[in-house]
């Protein structure tokens, strides 16, 4: 199981000449740090970092504040319509993103975003899933607690604000993880709508290193490491969240 | 005391539902503006795409069926369908079946816990890209170590990628690999919710563990196989990513592995043939729903609901 992962790390240590030599080796005779920071030269690695980082933040932040807004009118308001409209929202969820993807490259063509942030972020901080998800856990919390802030006057923002948020982190924890993986391991998206090199993420970065650098294995490594670094972080510090919120979402996005 | 009219109540009443729906109206416009505007609004364009001839950029010129004819007369297309369906249904049984018995060996009590489940679900947080990329080189039929260790014990050392007759399988368990760490986390909670109970009276009538898992075990879990086995085929029928960095640039490899999400991005970004793209995305839209649905009418058969 975790071969794979130790192999990617001595691989990324070896010189490009000890990667390739047969039979291989499997600790690396001399460790090679500078591999990581060759990485930074070859390419321009913080940069992609730097836009992966605003990708996910965008996304999530996008995400935690617009879908818990929907989901809080779904799970508490009475409006005309309000079936039919979440029903139209629960369609969404079976529409696979390749469908939509032509479509949408030609709506941010003509707004002019192809190649921007707001193409990479603005789209993403819509999100039926998001929804759906806090809307099922604000329908946990009591009621009693909306009827009390009305009485002491509390406008519906009000019970939005100061009574649903503060009782829902676990959900909204669960979210955060579930968008924060999901953005950051983005792939087909970035790759159509964006083209030059700044506005490149680190997937679609490691993904033409291999064009570039086709045998250049360590140095290769050494990037998918990198890359993978922030995401193990997360996974090792927030596990008992991310199990949790699994167990309540269900679905990995 | 006045005496509030029925009229004025029901003013009233309809100022304060008025009031409740405008409040709602403004919390749910942002997202559901936005999911028309991406998502919604895009799978109808992406239909009425299909039928026409489109590059991009000019105005869309409608040709009615030419584009499904052109694709189904197309053995790069039909190959597509043939490698999703065989991903597919190889890679999820498989997937579900190693899940089940790992996570039934996990849900004991056993020392190191964490350990082993952080271990199982390391690569469901690994970049797939760079999932690809570590296997393409662990696959390497020069320097890989995969075939340095079957030499080892002397045993055959195939091609894996470059052998176009198991290279979809080659992938196929790199998928494995890095998606049954998802499944076991959904199974042990599936299995953390089945009562003891049913295991004490078991255990009184001298059930063996055999019995008890055939018995007990599977029959309470197929509501959670039931949903990993749907999300999984959902899922797989999408693989992009990781398809995408092991065939690389290597046109050898891309007839064995192509895929229909592959012929998606490689008519509508390559090519620049929008209608084609589109009515591909299309096709695999339906699949997803056919067999989504095919799913839903066989669970009656299979999956035990304890009501």
């Amino acid at each position: 199981m975790i071969v794979p992962f130790l192999w990617m790390i001595t691989t990324s240590l070896k010189s490009y000449g000890e990667s390739m030599q047969v039979p291989p080796t499997i600790l690396p005779k001399e460790w090679r740090i500078e591999n990581y920071s060759n990485v930074f030269e070859a390419v321009d690695f913080l940069k992609y970092y730097i836009n992966t980082i605003i990708l996910t933040l965008g996304r999530t932040i996008g995400q935690l504040i617009l879908c818990s807004l929907a989901a809080f009118a779904f799970a508490r308001l009475n409006f005309p319509g309000k079936n039919v409209l979440f029903i139209l929202m629960l369609s969404v969820l079976m529409v696979p993103a390749q469908v939509i993807l032509i479509p949408n490259y030609a709506t941010l063509t003509q707004l002019g975003w192809i190649d921007t942030f707001a193409a990479l972020i603005v789209p993403g901080i819509f999100s039926a899933y998001g929804t759906f998800l806090l809307r099922q856990f604000f329908m946990g919390i009591p009621k009693e607690l909306d009827e009390a802030a009305k009485i002491d006057g509390c406008s519906y923002f009000g019970i939005y604000w100061r009574i649903i948020l503060p009782n829902s982190t676990p959900a909204l924890t669960a979210l955060g993880i579930f968008t924060i993986l999901a953005a950051w391991n983005d792939f087909l998206w970035p790759l159509v709508m964006t083209n030059s090199e700044s506005m490149r993420v680190l997937s679609v970065g490691i993904s033409t290193f291999s064009g570039q650098y086709s045998t250049d294995y360590p140095l290769l490594m050494a990037g998918a490491v990198l890359s993978t670094i922030p995401m193990l972080l997360m996974f090792i510090f927030l596990q008992k969240h991310l199990l949790a919120g699994i167990a309540l979402g269900g679905v990995r996005r | 005391m006045t005496k509030k009219s029925p009229e004025t109540v029901a003013r009233k009443k309809r100022r304060r539902f008025n009031r409740e729906a405008i409040a709602a109206y403004l919390f749910i416009a942002p997202t559901m503006l936005g999911l028309f505007m991406f998502y919604i609004f895009p799978a109808i364009a992406s239909f009425a795409l299909s039928f026409t001839r489109w590059n991009g950029i000019s105005t869309p010129e409608f040709v009615g069926l030419e584009n499904l004819i052109k694709l189904f007369t197309d053995s790069s297309f039909l190959r597509s369908i043939i490698n999703t369906a065989v991903f597919t249904f190889v890679s999820v049984p498989f997937t579900v079946i190693i899940a089940i018995l790992i996570a039934v060996m996990l849900n004991q009590k056993i020392k190191g816990i964490v350990f082993y489940r952080t271990l199982y679900f390391l690569p469901v947080v690994t970049m797939p890209v760079a999932v690809g990329m570590v296997w393409k080189w662990l696959y390497n039929t020069d320097y890989g170590l995969i075939n340095y260790v079957l030499g080892m014990l002397h045993l055959p050392q195939p091609s894996w990628l470059f052998d176009p007759k198991i290279s979809l399988l080659s992938v196929i368990i790199v998928y494995i690999w890095m998606s049954v760490g998802n499944n076991i986390i959904l199974i042990l909670a599936g299995l953390q919710g089945i009562e003891k109970s049913y295991y004490e009276a078991a255990e009184i009538d001298g059930a063996s563990r055999f019995r008890k898992f055939f018995s007990i075990t599977l029959p309470l879990l197929t509501p959670t196989i039931f949903f990993v086995f749907i999300t999984g085929m959902i899922s797989s029928l999408q693989v992009f990513d990781l398809l995408f960095v092991m065939i690389g640039n290597s046109t050898a490899l891309l007839e064995p592995l192509r895929t229909i999400v592959y012929g998606v991005y490689e008519s509508g970004f390559k090519y620049g043939e929008m209608g084609i793209a589109s009515a591909q995305a299309f096709i695999l839209f339906v699949a997803i729903l056919l067999m989504t649905i095919i799913q839903f009418i066989f669970q009656k058969k299979w999956v035990y609901y304890d009501s």
